[in-house]
């Protein structure tokens, strides 16, 4: 065991192995009290599975959202949460912190 | 990321070998660094990524790059296939180490009591040549016996390792370091060596103590006041 990042990466491959569609979303920039740091990855398939996380849980359901878009168009994005960004507050990032993540398509 | 990037760039983890994943964050396009095709500048961030061992965004000519730092895992060299080191091992693997087990005594150094977990069974001294410890690497001598533990922090004190520590009372650990400054330590050499091993918990079973000595690897790692004082180099 060397780590989470590696064990998203290799669920995420196991997963499109088993004819999944799927998506990864990796945290870029972290301003503030961000629980996890630049790097940190989470996979998520279009069935709905997903291994890993971007935040202590507050925007994961976001990221997830915006993955399954990106599974539908095959455009990559960046996204941006943050409390200056009202969205953010939808989602709901308690924390106070700011964290930009880019989700791709496994594909 | 393409499945054939994503391939590359597990094989180039399971070899051990430093990579960083670069994305254009605008397209997405991605690299695998280093490599001589792609522009000076950005070999030259993501050298600097994988020294610092952080992922993050970089500008290179107006263009936000996020780099992926992918590090070989942090090692520990555990001496003393004892008990503590059963329960230690587990706690250290969780936040991140590549263990490795070392105990000539075959009875202690089986692979029923550290499964999933590498186990040498030749002398500390020719383990420890063998496995090269460097400045990602963490040695702790668990045996209690002079014979075992002092060729081990002998060797490691001869190397970069970032952590030493030796289990043992106050006492014991005092005898320890009037052994191993007869082998040619100075004070300072000596000052690298936790002793007692692991971070003051008041731990007292076999469990406590793993727990206290992984919590020290972490601190020691991330740079935390918890963790010992770092004499700035090595005296050899």
């Amino acid at each position: 065991m060397t780590g989470d990042v590696e064990d998203v990466l290799a669920q995420a491959a196991a997963w499109r192995d088993a004819g999944e569609q799927v998506a990864i979303a990796t945290v870029t920039e972290t301003w503030g009290s961000s629980p996890r740091p630049a790097g940190s990855q989470m996979a998520v398939t279009k069935s709905g599975r997903m291994a890993g996380s971007v935040s202590g849980g507050c925007i994961e359901g976001a990221v997830a959202d915006a993955a399954l878009r990106t599974m539908e168009t095959g455009a990559p994005q960046l996204l941006d949460f943050g409390v200056t960004n009202e969205r953010a507050w939808e989602v709901g990032l308690a924390c106070g912190g700011k964290v930009k993540v880019f989700v791709e398509p496994l594909a | 990321m393409t499945p054939a990037l994503l391939a590359a760039l597990a094989e180039a983890r399971a070899a051990k070998q430093p990579v960083v994943l670069a994305t254009r964050l605008p397209d997405g396009a991605q690299w695998l660094l280093p490599d001589p095709a792609q522009p000076a500048a950005l070999n030259a961030a993501a050298a600097h990524a994988l020294e610092e061992d952080t992922s993050g965004t970089v500008k290179l000519d107006g263009t936000d790059w996020f780099l992926h730092a992918y590090t070989p895992p942090l090692r520990l060299i555990v001496v003393g296939a004892v008990h503590i080191a059963q329960a230690l091992v587990p706690f250290a693997s969780e936040v991140g180490f590549a263990v490795t087990v070392v105990d000539p005594r075959r009875a202690f150094a089986s692979d029923e009591r550290f499964p999933n977990v590498t186990v040498r069974t030749d002398w500390p001294d020719e383990a420890m040549a063998a496995l090269g410890p460097d400045s990602r690497t963490a040695v702790v001598t668990l045996t209690h016996d002079p014979k075992l533990d002092d060729p081990a922090l002998d060797r490691a004190l001869r190397s970069d390792a970032f952590y030493i520590g030796a289990l043992g009372s106050r006492r014991t650990h005092a005898a320890r370091l009037g052994r191993l400054a007869a082998l040619g330590h100075d004070p300072a050499a000596l000052a690298r060596i936790k002793g007692p091993v692991g971070l003051d918990l008041e731990a007292v079973t076999a469990p406590e103590i793993g727990l206290s000595i992984a919590a020290e690897l972490v601190a020691a790692r991330r740079g935390s006041p918890l963790a010992p004082a770092r004499p700035a180099a090595r005296a050899a």
